[in-house]
């Protein structure tokens, strides 16, 4: 049984101390009654839930999975499952940042962020089914008609009903111009919709009433290509405009997969037969609403990597402190004990401070990113929301990408550190590692984040996020420039933010000359973003916590683990800067029919 | 009917204890806060019984320092109708606390006052008792069950033996035990409402209470360690030791 004990004191200084969320949020239109209070005592309650009824639920529901019944292509979660939704619904969590209007709670995606890494950290399996009716609320009210939202929305926020999102096709993934699915008009002005979709998280279950898809298909005149995608609204039964539910609608789950990891959320083929449905925002316009809910979605799998760098770190640290295997190098530490807990080794403490030094700075990121999202949503002032958008847009890929990436170190890493023990399924170490491999896959895979961070958000865009970042970074530096305790970060941190212009210059002017140098260099790019970016994250934080009214210990764990990664985790940028001046030429000089 | 429900703050039950350095107490500094356990219960039944009808208001009574009103409208989201707050910046012992709890009684007219056994920080056991005698009142502690008919409560109580039945007049004063039901989940539509219920502060000198130095604390100290074991070769040896040490 591995366990889970939500991190409410770091999330609480991440959000009040390091970023000052407190202000940032209350400034914020429909924020002024928004208090710390408020935030805190939200926290407790999504962290009790998280913390009893999900997290009990994650090793069973992965040892079970999910059920597909053939004869009545219906589809089964794991025991517990049901109930554990049920008081997910009967606790009003599924309107956390949903409108008041259409029944939610209208508190702001940050607030959200927190809430979905408990979840995650609980059981990331289960965390996929709100977090696709999450996708499928902000399509709805973002291109929705008010009709569509009256219907289908409210449902969803009121979770008695989920969402899926529908794009990806036996033949389609990352490539989405290349779909086939169609949709036909009808007479009433409704349309229907007919082909395959696969890879559908939550396509099929039983964990609510109904379920609506949000499906890409293309109207009978589209242009090929991406310029041809439209987006619709299919319900799994289909809805009276009153919102009564009718008979069974044309789409199906025709099986689901079997799979590596997250095997508790079912993720289905689902067929369309001529299925009822009604276009969703303009006719061809579906793929550019899909892009508006990207950064939401990205940051979301991102958040699932910090939850399982959370949970895996906990249970690793757990297991070094009582596992007492040899003596300590430099003699017996615990000479009381037949040995030593493994903690004692120089090794075992690298593998649990890279968890530890990953998962607190990457909260930082990440609310750091929430907090830019909601000041992009609820700004009143159009230059902050500009301002707010541009540099949410570039951290997105980073969040994505880095902590989906790190997630797979370092639930290897925990795994590690337990040894057998973490190879077997019993102490569930494994559960973390191979739920982890999903994250750098879905929702675009790495190397899609590398491309829209280099390709779109650097170059295409002109750099404009990038100079909004490097300046936050260069105005911090110059704020703590006399502070010589802080000389050992704002140092290095410096330098480095300087020979990131640089790179991102010079690949610039590889890839003008060649195409192939961006592809090339776009994952070091990403890494190397990455590293510095979390090097800020760390600096910030032993900067707020020296300034802050915390204990003298909590003082002393921040400023170590920041010198552990600085020392430690942040040369890697070095290795990725020299693979970045290499250049494409070693990646394309093998002609592909002597690969063997 | 009116129920009365004390709501006390304590170290989490999952914190490990440390004791300071001086011996002057234990670390409370960064540690995490909860209600106590037994109160949760306590403020359970109170919503259970104004959800039967029995009850038509609940209060939640804390006593402490200005930061405590985060934790009483903790109680508020959880369902009580309004809280009060005895503000105090002292340590509040057990014959305080009933004292307060007293005036509030005599302020309130609650036809019940739910209160936990003990808090999960001092053990000490005593509140409850200490108020009904002061009030005047009969006492069911230790409750495993309650039913409230016309004027008298009729309460389960966990004992040594097992299970005792008592009937007592109201109003009354029941203290919680771990069984008698298991608290809620708040939801978050209530934690949002709970900003604007109503909480009463009052000092506690308005009380006309002093707070009391009725307990002397001479030091905290840390159970001791286990110390190493020795072994012994046969049955004789271990009577032999245990005599030697005076335990058998």
């Amino acid at each position: 049984m591995t366990r889970y004990a939500a991190p409410l004191d770091d999330m609480r200084f991440a959000l009040y101390d390091v970023l000052d969320g407190e202000r940032t949020l209350k400034q914020l239109p429909r924020g002024e009654s928004l208090s710390r209070e408020t935030i805190d005592a939200v926290l407790e309650e999504a962290a009790r839930l998280s913390e009893q009824v999900l997290a009990p639920l994650n090793q069973s529901g992965d040892a079970e999975g999910c059920h597909f019944d053939k004869a009545t292509a219906s589809v089964t979660t794991p025991k517990g499952f049901k109930e554990a939704n049920a008081q997910f619904v009967a606790g009003g969590w599924p309107g956390l940042t949903a409108p008041e209007r259409y029944g939610g709670q209208d508190l702001p995606e940050t607030v959200g962020a927190l809430v979905k890494e408990m979840l995650d950290s609980a059981n990331l399996s289960w965390g996929n089914y709100p977090l696709l009716s999450a996708g499928a609320t902000e399509a709805l009210l973002q291109h929705g008609e008010e009709w569509q939202r009256e219907v289908f929305l409210k449902p969803i926020v009121a979770g008695r009903w989920t969402g899926t999102m529908c794009l990806t096709e036996p033949h389609c993934g990352t490539d989405l111009g290349l779909l086939k699915t169609r949709a036909e008009p009808a007479a009433d002005g409704s349309y229907r919709v007919s082909g395959t979709k696969i890879f559908i998280t939550g396509g099929e279950h039983d964990l609510s009433e109904n379920i609506v898809h949000l499906v890409l298909a293309r109207l009978p005149d589209a242009p090929t290509g991406t310029k041809g995608i439209s987006m619709f609204v299919v319900p799994k039964f289909k809805v009276a405009r009153d919102g009564t539910l009718g008979a069974r609608n044309g789409v199906a789950c025709g099986s689901i997969e079997h799979k590596m990891g997250i095997k508790a959320s079912a993720t289905c083929v689902m067929n369309f037969d001529a299925a009822e449905g009604y276009l969703v925002g303009q006719p061809n316009k579906g793929l550019t609403a899909m892009f508006t809910m990207m950064n939401a979605a990205r940051l979301a799998v991102g958040i699932q990597g910090l939850g399982l760098i959370e949970r895996a770190y906990q249970n690793s640290l757990a297991y070094a402190r009582e596992r007492l295997q040899m003596r300590a190098l430099s003699g017996p530490k615990f000479p009381h004990q037949p040995a030593d807990p493994i903690i004692v080794h120089p090794d075992v403490r690298r593998l649990l401070l890279t968890q530890k030094a990953i998962a607190e700075a990457g909260r930082v990121l990440v609310l750091h990113a929430a907090l830019l999202g909601d000041t992009h949503l609820r700004s009143d002032d159009a230059a902050a929301r500009e301002r707010a958008e541009q540099e949410l847009s570039f951290l997105i890929p980073i969040c994505k990408g880095l902590l989906t990436e790190l997630a797979n170190e370092c639930t290897y890493h925990a795994m590690q550190v337990l040894g057998g023990h973490g190879y077997i399924a019993e102490w569930g170490l494994e559960q973390f590692a191979r739920d982890a491999r999903i994250t750098t896959i879905y929702e675009g895979t790495t190397q899609i984040q590398a491309l829209d961070l280099l390709g779109r958000k650097v170059f295409q865009l002109q750099g404009a996020g990038l100079q909004v970042f490097l300046e936050r970074i260069g105005a911090f530096c110059r704020q703590h420039a006399d502070a010589a305790a802080l000389a050992e970060f704002i140092g290095p941190l410096g330098k480095l933010a300087q020979q990131w212009g640089e790179i991102t210059q010079r690949v610039g002017v590889a890839a003008a000359g060649n195409p192939e140098e961006l592809g090339a260099a776009a994952v070091d790019y990403l890494f190397y973003s990455g590293y510095v970016t979390l090097a800020f994250c760390w600096a910030r934080s032993v900067a707020a916590a020296d300034a802050g009214a915390r204990s003298g210990t909590f003082k002393q764990a921040k400023r170590a683990t920041a010198r552990f990664y600085f020392q430690r985790i942040l040369p890697r940028t070095e290795a990725h800067a020299a693979m970045l001046r290499a250049g494409a030429a070693s990646l394309m000089d093998l002609p592909e029919a002597l690969f063997g | 009917m009116k129920i009365l429900v004390g709501y006390k703050r304590v170290v989490d039950y999952n914190v490990r204890i440390q004791v300071k350095p001086d011996g002057s107490g234990v670390v409370s500094d960064g540690v995490k806060l909860s209600p106590n356990p037994f109160d949760e219960i306590a403020l359970e039944e109170a919503l259970r019984l104004r959800e039967k009808g029995v009850a038509s208001e609940v209060v939640v009574v804390g006593i402490g320092p200005t930061d405590l009103q985060a934790h009483l409208r903790n109680g508020l989201a959880m369902g009580a109708n309004r809280a009060i707050h005895v503000a105090t910046s002292d340590a509040v012992q057990p014959l305080t606390a009933a004292r307060v709890l007293l005036k509030l009684v005599q302020k309130e007219q609650p036809g019940l006052v739910i209160l936990g056994k003990q808090a999960i920080d001092d053990d000490c056991n005593q509140t409850g008792q200490m108020l009904a005698a002061l009030w005047d009142r009969p006492q069911a502690t230790f409750a495993s069950k309650v039913e409230i008919g016309e004027d008298k409560a009729r309460v389960t109580r966990e004992v040594d033996a097992g299970l005792e039945t008592l009937e007592v007049d109201l109003p009354a004063v029941i203290t919680t035990d771990l069984r008698l039901n298991e608290p809620r989940f708040i939801k978050l539509p209530d934690i949002m409402k709970a900003k604007s219920k109503p909480i009463e502060i009052l000092e506690l000198a308005s009380l006309g209470v002093e707070p009391g130095d009725h307990l002397k604390t001479l030091h905290y100290a840390p159970p001791p360690g286990r110390s190493k074991g020795v072994m012994v070769k046969d049955v004789a040896e271990l009577v032999a030791a245990l005599k030697s040490k005076g335990l058998v």
